[in-house]
């Protein structure tokens, strides 16, 4: 009897904490599974290229939320990252003639070093300073790309113009299509490693970081390298979305990766839902369509009504996309059983 | 009348009958965006962003297009501008450009603003065959016929303009001594090639000092000392209008009296020639091809008085010193012209052909003697300029209008 009632225990644990999944959030992934793969059979190529940059910027989001809303390390300079991954894939590309495909690992592998090396320093920063250090190295990023000794590899102010890959195999898909089922299954990877690392002991530690830092070094947990890593990982994640958003766009140069960029990032990020991993693709659709929107309802102020949106959404939706999601299912949930 | 079967059969097929013929039927052939009513016609500006300044330019050529509608359009056809704001931002350039060619299908893409913005679409346009004319940037590369079919510059070249210079120096002072400052990105560089290109031989001995700088450097103070120390007797200065006004003052602070050229970039009188101060800039020199709206020689001109009016009905409010309201009205004038001409075969095969075909053609608020000349093999619009010397006030023009040798 005690053991039985241990495993219930134990399981509605695992289901609280996220470490297993309900059948609800099953049929949810299948269905969201299903919709990435139906939807650019319906729409224009136009609209599939800007369904794989949502895909890419969830990506960039997601590396940006496990930093910060795992472990509560705030960074303005997601756009470093980005851009040093575009141009890993664009200089192997355009002059090594690598392949695309594995222009990711080594943008991944390329940027898991740079951010580590950048969480060593980071380590003494806290909040508000670790965001201004952040800020240096998203502002630096672009004078260093059109650096002239470097401008062998990077074009300079020119940049490097890529060539989109063909669907391989034969398939009879247009370029945009397999790019976008290619973005598709790299995310849900990403997105699967993502889930694994955060929901066990690794996920834990990051949080207790993030809630109580002097806690959870006494409860024996490596805050220096946990924090490091974290950076590393987050750094990895961007850089990917880098490499297949330059692959996309076909096109790196240093005024592609301004501060705003970061900007953007962070906002998809409180937008779609801080610490949230489906939040996160929420965050792309913002990053890629808000800003559409708001030119269309103003063409002469595009800022200002992008502004109110934010306003708006933080007002009514203070936990994001996903939270206010989640809210509302547990309100619906709630009235019924009251019923 | 109630829809019955048979006349249901009988209306489908002459709606079928209909679909068929009646483009063919109509006096046009056309490329999408293009009909018997209407021309669409794409473009994306920075209306917002650090180089939302530049957006002055798009909404003067909406204005342009808004006056072309209300007189009749062009062959009957009406004008459908549509302006995106890309930001400056090469990914968004892409992606709006894609939205223009792809979801509002545009016959073609008009003056897309900026050096990085229009690379990133190069490929994409010239790949796609659709025109990307008359594009805001003086790269040399725009004017690459054989590779890039589809593009074309229009305003004068920074290398064009380094030559006009040259030859300047090759017909007047064939035995100076040439110092060079430049801005060490791809913008400097094509003045600096285009400047040795001009000289041809005589610039291995022509050339005393060459001297560049980043933009992130704080002054270029200690090259122009260096440039001075050469013993230079003609001074090339192509900065960027902070740097063009630190060099502007810094060398006559040292009492160095070079003939001073000073790229077309910088010759901002508010934005350059103040801060430098006016009475250090008195004697610089730089080309010029389109009129200023604040010249009082112009005061009487039909274009200039045609462009007033139109700053008055269609951009009330709108800045009259502003050369990119001047610029916009001329570059819109331009493309009129081609799709004047173009008539009712609106193919974008055929728009490429009418712009690359302009012979001598005046277009307003150019300076008298300059005109857009294209060929099939010359994808540069216009080239040729007059000199300008600053006399304490304002820009004076000198001499004849001149053309960079080929």
């Amino acid at each position: 009897m005690d053991a039985q009632l241990g495993a219930k225990v134990r399981e509605i644990a695992a289901l609280a904490s996220g470490a297993k999944l309900s059948r609800l959030q099953w049929i949810g992934i299948a269905v969201a599974i299903a919709v990435g793969l139906i939807v650019p059979l319906l729409v224009s190529d136009y609209r599939t290229f800007q369904f794989t940059l949502v895909l890419v910027y969830a990506m960039a989001v997601l590396g940006l939320n496990i930093l910060t809303g795992f472990n509560g390390q705030f960074s303005l300079g997601h756009s470093a990252f980005f851009a040093i991954g575009a141009y890993t894939a664009a200089i192997m590309m355009d002059h090594w003639e690598i392949a695309y495909y594995w222009t990711l690992p080594a943008a991944g592998v390329v940027c898991l070093i740079a951010g580590f090396l950048f969480g060593l320093p980071a380590l003494r920063l806290e909040g508000l300073y670790l965001a201004l250090a952040t800020f240096a190295l998203s502002i630096a990023t672009p004078p260093l790309l059109k650096y002239d000794h470097l401008s062998e590899w990077t074009g300079g102010v020119q940049g490097v113009v890529i060539t989109k890959p063909d669907a391989p195999f034969g398939l009879q898909i247009s370029q945009d299509n397999w790019l976008y089922y290619f973005t598709f299954v790299v995310l849900l990877v990403l997105y699967f490693c993502a889930w694994n690392l955060l929901r066990g002991r690794t996920g834990r530690a990051l949080k207790a970081i993030r809630d109580n830092p002097i806690a959870a070094q006494a409860m024996g947990i490596n805050t220096a390298l946990y924090k490091s890593l974290t950076f590393g990982v987050s750094a990895l994640y961007t850089g990917v979305a880098g490499a297949l958003g330059a692959i996309a766009i076909q096109f790196v140069a240093p005024d592609s990766f301004t501060f705003f960029l970061s900007v953007a990032i962070l906002v998809g990020m409180v937008i779609g839902g801080i610490g949230s991993i489906p939040g996160s693709i929420f965050g792309g659709i913002v990053i890629v369509f808000v800003p559409n929107v708001a030119e269309q309802i103003s063409k002469a102020a595009p800022w200002a009504v992008y502004g109110t949106l934010l306003i708006l959404c933080m007002y009514f939706m203070p936990l994001g996309i996903w939270g206010f999601i989640r809210m509302g299912y547990a309100r619906l949930t709630r009235r019924r059983k009251a019923d | 009348m109630m829809l019955n079967r048979r006349n249901f059969a009988v209306s489908a097929a002459a709606m079928a009958i209909a679909l068929a013929y009646g483009p063919a039927g109509a006096a046009g052939k056309y490329d999408p965006g293009a009909s018997d009513t209407e021309i669409k016609i794409g473009n994306t500006n920075p209306y917002s962003g650090p180089a939302s300044a530049y957006g002055t330019i798009g909404k003067a050529i909406a204005a342009y297009w808004k006056m072309v509608n209300d007189n009749g359009g062009i062959n009957g056809r009406k004008i459908n501008f549509i302006s995106l704001d890309d930001s400056y931002s090469p990914p968004k350039t892409v992606e709006q450009t894609r939205k223009l060619v792809e979801q509002e299908r545009v016959l073609l893409d008009f003056q897309p603003l900026g050096t990085p913005t229009n690379t990133a679409i190069h490929k994409y346009m010239n790949a796609k065959k659709v025109p990307q004319l008359f594009v805001a940037t003086g790269a040399g590369k725009w004017g690459q016929p054989k590779k890039y079919p589809w593009t074309m510059g229009w305003q004068p070249a920074y290398p064009g303009e380094a030559k006009i210079y040259a030859s300047y120096l090759l017909n007047n002072k064939p035995d100076a001594k040439v110092a060079i400052l430049y801005q060490n990105d791809d913008y400097g560089k094509d003045y600096l090639n285009g400047f040795i290109a001009g000289l041809g031989a005589k610039a291995k001995t022509m050339i005393v000092a060459k001297e560049s700088y980043e933009t992130s450097d704080p002054t270029v103070d200690p090259q122009v000392i260096k440039l001075k120390a050469s013993g230079a007797d003609v001074f090339f200065n192509i900065t960027t209008p902070k740097f063009a006004a630190q060099a502007i003052r810094k060398v006559y602070d040292l009492g160095w009296q070079p003939l001073h050229f000073l790229n077309n970039v910088s010759t901002s009188v508010g934005g350059v020639l103040k801060p430098a101060g006016l009475e250090k800039s008195v004697g610089l020199i730089t080309t010029a091809y389109l009129k200023e709206a604040t010249d009082p020689q112009w005061a009487n001109d039909a274009d200039m008085k045609a462009w007033n009016a139109w700053m008055d009905k269609y951009l009330p409010g709108g800045d009259k010193s502003s050369s990119f309201n001047v610029y916009g009205y001329a570059v819109s004038a331009t493309m009129h012209e081609v799709l004047k001409r173009a008539g009712d075969n609106l193919t974008r095969a055929n728009i490429m052909k009418q712009a690359a075909s302009l012979k001598g053609l005046k277009v307003p608020l150019l300076l008298p003697g300059i005109t857009v000349d294209t060929s099939p093999t010359d994808f540069y619009p216009i080239e040729c300029a007059r000199l300008a010397k600053f006399d304490g006030h304002k820009w004076q023009l000198v001499g004849d209008v001149l053309c960079p040798k080929k």
